[in-house]
């Protein structure tokens, strides 16, 4: 039996009729991240004895029955940018390199409760900002599918794709996890904005991001994902219990079909000259599987999308250098050894501390929030951010859901020089749900040169059934493929 | 030439919530340093603030005091500055959408003169940790204590309605005074609770145009920031005087010790704190009703209640002032006065009087005090009946005040019961007449002073205890036989 492949439910029934212990599978995963994770970089921290722990907790509840959950017993790979108790969360920064949280972040304390075994912490761009991982202090990670190619801005689907955790829990401030999901070859959903509590995750633009789950099967995601989302007293900006985007039932299930689903495709998604033809067509093709199964197909018009991407770049950086300010070498984290006075820790501690990418969102950031500046760039790109949100509201009154590419094109040469401009752009189909708060669900749809391609699908925050049935119409007839390390 | 001065204050004000504003840790003064702490108040990676709903209640309590209009939508913004003791290098605040806007305060200046303070503005906020220095140079060093960071906080902002130190003086106490009264905050200035800004100008009488602005910090005392305050008017008069205005808006603290404001910083180096709209606390809309429940709950303001003492008891506005100015003075005279069927103007001399002496001498306030409104009345009521003298009375009321015991107790346990057997007295007073042939030949000769002093001869003999009136009306009786 190769667990690695395996799917949550194989797993669990594995576990319930103790064909296979908790603490065999977590000796599974860690082995195979002993074995692969040196040359893929996709972890900061491993959590062997944490893991070994949790898992021996699980295997106890299974011996006495105790009331077990989907989750329980399997191992969970959580981004370092998101807090846990005891155990190091860098957030793949130098400024973080040695901090251990003295508190779980509530997506941490909701997998430790549903009995996940949180078995290492991954690596990404220095507090998620980035779209390669280059610049994580850590180094970057690898792409599974091919070593010399990026992953995307994420280690979480890096790890899920080559079988080193069958799920990951990361983040998506304007498309790292959509992105990575896409180049890895695995499922991942930024959630509609409210519904997972943000609580412990070390923010970088609060109103954009969201925490979000990985899988290597639709099933699987939306099994994750209904642990993690729900409302929190301790995130304001937590979605109400009777409000909408809270995950039931519904979302996992056989019943893959495109019938009744009415898939917007917006004009300005398929247009750019950047957008390589294949895939576009790999794209297309997954339209047409959801007409072929019964699905409609409507022709939409967003045309702030335009300007959308510039808005995210200032909103992001004008965040970023807020939330970043905490980090002044004070009362925890990196701290300068050589200043001599409070204003020299401050210069001496984030000019060593921080990275290049964290030191022009702080700087652009900066800027963008100055007094001269204000209205011409925070203010305006908040009107932008406002069209934005009503063209999307108006686009789903006349179709269910809408589906985008995710990426321009397949995974770029690891270590390739790309101007910050051009990183940006990297994100161009994915920052819209960002801005307006949508879920966003990337799912593999084929492979362009040996690479893998995904497809983006957005819903607004309530419509998360058809979101996953749609995702699951297009995983059932894509098929599944992995690159040959997971089975390696 | 004459010149005219421009003030205005910003003052900030803790409020008095169990919890800290953003997140659940208590809200404590004087405890360890570090001892009231978390994530959040601690501004570590990941940490959200959620806004308490008492801390808004109460900002929305100071706004109705204050006559301000509470905002039904509102909004939190980051003002961003590094500082050790700020741990998230930025402190939430509200920027351009505060909570309560233009409101009024009434005072009265030295002068007699009613004047109207205007309120700009009244928001909430966070409070930030405190630093501790000690020593200079390489052994020198600072210490943090977070307990303070988070705490919640109102800054209430005035209009440049203030003509004078003196009114300053007086607009703060009157505030203080309001804000005490609706239990917004304990407003203690030597705890912090309570501490003001002031901004003055002075330019020559009659210009349409203000001075320039100079900003006075770190006022930690009613005395302080009037001194200050006189201090710069002096020194901006002079500078007018002398055809030399200052040339630019200043920061200036406070020497106490030498008795002169110094220059701090000039405000044109004010940093640009780049506020913008927080993104971890969606906008504060606050419902018509619930403000209303609050404006219901609100007790009768000092203003209001000594404009009913006056209307409805017939007391002098300095007696209104008085009763009306502290709460439980407040409480205390009315609990007495729905027990006690007399005159208004007994009870209120009575609180004033030596019930105010004896709270001011312990140290007292009337809460604390074992005197009881049921105690006073009662020992009203004897007066009333004759059964106890007003000179008694002061002796029956300092045992209540000390001993809480009830008037009619403390009368018997000492035999203070007044004599008012009039056969009793009659003897007494013949007895007397005879002893003093002298007097009575004068009473009768038409020097009716002699009265008093057969009065007090009276008194004596019954070591005070003589019904004053019944001895008053046998010896007159007797005299003009």
């Amino acid at each position: 039996m190769e667990l690695s492949t395996l799917s949550l439910k194989e797993i669990g029934d594995a576990l319930r009729k103790k064909t296979v212990s908790a603490r065999e599978i977590t000796g599974v995963f860690l082995e195979r991240i002993n074995r692969f994770n040196p040359e893929l970089n996709a972890f900061v921290t491993v959590a062997e004895e944490e893991a070994l722990a949790a898992a021996d907790e699980a295997d106890h509840r299974l011996a006495r029955g105790e009331r077990v959950t989907p989750l329980t017993g399997i191992p969970v790979a959580v981004a370092d940018t998101i807090c846990t108790k005891g155990l190091k969360t860098t957030c793949a920064s130098r400024m973080l390199a040695n901090f251990i949280p003295p508190y779980d972040a509530t997506v941490v304390s909701r997998l430790k409760e549903a009995g996940a075994v949180i078995i290492a912490k991954t690596n990404s761009d220095e507090f998620g900002a980035g779209t390669t991982t280059g610049y994580s202090a850590f180094g970057p990670v690898r792409n599974p599918w091919d070593k010399n190619r990026e992953p995307g801005g994420d280690g979480g689907a890096a790890a899920v794709a080559a079988g080193l955790a069958p799920l990951a829990v990361s983040f998506d401030t304007g498309g790292s996890l959509r992105r990575a999901a896409a180049f890895c070859g695995v499922a991942g959903l930024k959630p509609a904005y409210g519904s997972v509590s943000r609580y412990g995750l070390a923010a970088l633009a609060p109103s954009l991001e969201q925490i979000g789950p990985l899988a290597r099967r639709v099933d699987d995601l939306a099994l994750l994902y209904q642990v993690l989302a729900g409302p929190d007293p301790l995130d304001a900006t937590s979605l109400p219990a009777d409000g909408p985007g809270r995950g039931g039932e519904e979302l996992t299930g056989p019943a893959a079909s495109g019938k009744g689903l009415r898939i917007g495709l917006p004009r300005e998604y398929f247009t750019g000259d950047k957008l390589q033809a294949a895939v576009k067509e790999r794209v297309l093709a997954a339209a047409g599987i959801i007409t072929g199964e019964g699905g409609e197909q409507v022709d939409l018009t967003l045309p702030s999308t335009e300007y959308a991407l510039a808005a995210h770049i200032l909103l992001a950086a004008a965040e970023a250098s807020s939330s970043l300010a905490r980090y002044d070498g004070v009362r925890y984290g990196y701290r300068s050894p050589e200043a001599a006075d409070i204003d020299l820790l401050y210069k001496k501690t984030r000019t060593e501390g921080f990275g290049s990418e964290a030191k022009r969102r702080i700087l652009l950031g900066t800027l963008v929030l100055s007094a001269g500046s204000y209205n011409d760039y925070y203010l305006n790109a908040q009107k932008i951010r406002t069209l934005v949100i009503r063209e999307f509201a108006e686009a789903f009154t006349k179709c269910h859901l809408i589906l985008t590419p995710v990426t321009r094109e397949v995974p770029g040469r690891a270590g390739e020089e790309r101007s910050p401009l051009r990183q940006y752009q990297d994100e161009c189909y994915t920052v819209g749900a960002n801005l307006a708060g949508l879920s966003g669900l990337s799912v593999p749809c084929g492979l362009v040169d040996g690479l893998p391609v995904g497809v983006q699908l957005l819903a607004p925050a309530g419509r998360e059934a058809l979101l996953f049935q749609a995702a699951r119409t297009l995983e059932a007839a894509v098929g599944e493929f992995s690159p040959p390390i997971l089975r390696g | 030439m004459n010149y005219e001065t421009v003030i205005g204050l910003e003052v900030h004000v803790e409020l008095k919530t169990e919890a800290k504003v953003f997140c659940g840790c208590a809200a404590r003064f004087g405890s360890e340093p570090n001892t009231h702490v978390c994530p959040g108040c601690l501004g570590m990676p990941g940490a959200l603030p959620v806004l308490n709903k008492k801390a808004v209640e109460l900002c929305i309590k100071a706004g109705l005091a204050l006559q301000c209009r509470i905002a039904p939508f509102s909004r939190f913004d980051r003002k961003q500055y590094f500082y050790p003791d700020l741990p998230q290098a930025y402190q939430i605040t509200q920027d351009d959408l505060p909570l309560c806007t233009g409101g009024k305060l009434k005072i009265v200046n030295p002068g007699g003169e009613e004047r109207i303070i205007r309120i700009n503005r009244i928001h909430l906020e966070e409070e930030a940790g405190r630093t501790y220095h000690s020593g200079i140079g390489a052994t020198g060093y600072s210490l943090l204590d977070f307990n303070r960071s988070g705490l919640a906080l109102i800054e209430i902002v005035t209009e440049p309605d203030l003509r004078s130190p003196a009114e300053a003086r007086i607009f703060l106490e009157k505030l203080q005074e309001i804000l005490r009264y609706v239990e917004v905050s304990d407003c203690k200035m030597e705890e912090g609770s309570f501490r003001c800004d002031a901004n003055i100008s002075v330019h020559p009488a009659g210009s349409q145009e203000f001075g320039r602005r100079m900003e006075l910090k770190n006022l930690n005392s009613f005395k302080a920031i009037q001194a200050a305050l006189a201090y710069e008017e002096n020194r901006l008069g002079s500078l007018l005087a002398a055809g030399t205005p200052p040339v630019q808006e200043e920061s200036r603290g406070w020497d106490e010790t030498r008795g002169m404001t110094f220059f701090m910083r000039p405000k044109e180096k004010a940093s640009d704190y780049r506020y913008f709209p927080d993104p971890d606390l969606p906008p504060l809309v606050i419902a018509e009703e619930w403000v209303e429940k609050i404006r219901e709950d609100l007790p009768e303001l000092p203003e209001e209640k000594k404009n009913r003492y006056m209307k409805e008891y017939g007391l002098s506005a300095q007696d209104a002032d008085l009763l009306g100015g502290s709460r439980e003075t407040a409480e205390f005279f009315e609990a007495t006065l729905r027990l006690y069927p007399g005159e208004a103007k007994t009870v209120a001399n009575w609180v004033m009087g030596e019930f105010a002496r004896l709270l001011n001498l312990e140290k007292l306030t009337p809460a604390q005090s074992k005197l009881k409104p049921e105690a006073l009345a009662a020992m009203l009521q004897m007066i009333d009946a004759g059964e106890i003298s007003g000179k008694i009375a002061k002796t029956v009321f300092e045992e209540m005040f000390y001993s809480g015991k009830s008037p009619r107790e403390i009368v018997e346990e000492k035999g203070l019961v007044q004599i008012s057997d009039e056969s009793q007295l009659a003897a007494l007073v013949r007895g007397i007449l005879a002893k003093h042939p002298g007097p009575v030949a004068d009473y009768r000769a038409g020097k009716t002073k002699a009265l008093g002093f057969l009065v007090g001869q009276v008194m004596k003999e019954t070591k005070g205890k003589a019904n004053p009136g019944l001895v008053n009306k046998l010896l007159r009786e007797e005299l003009e036989k």
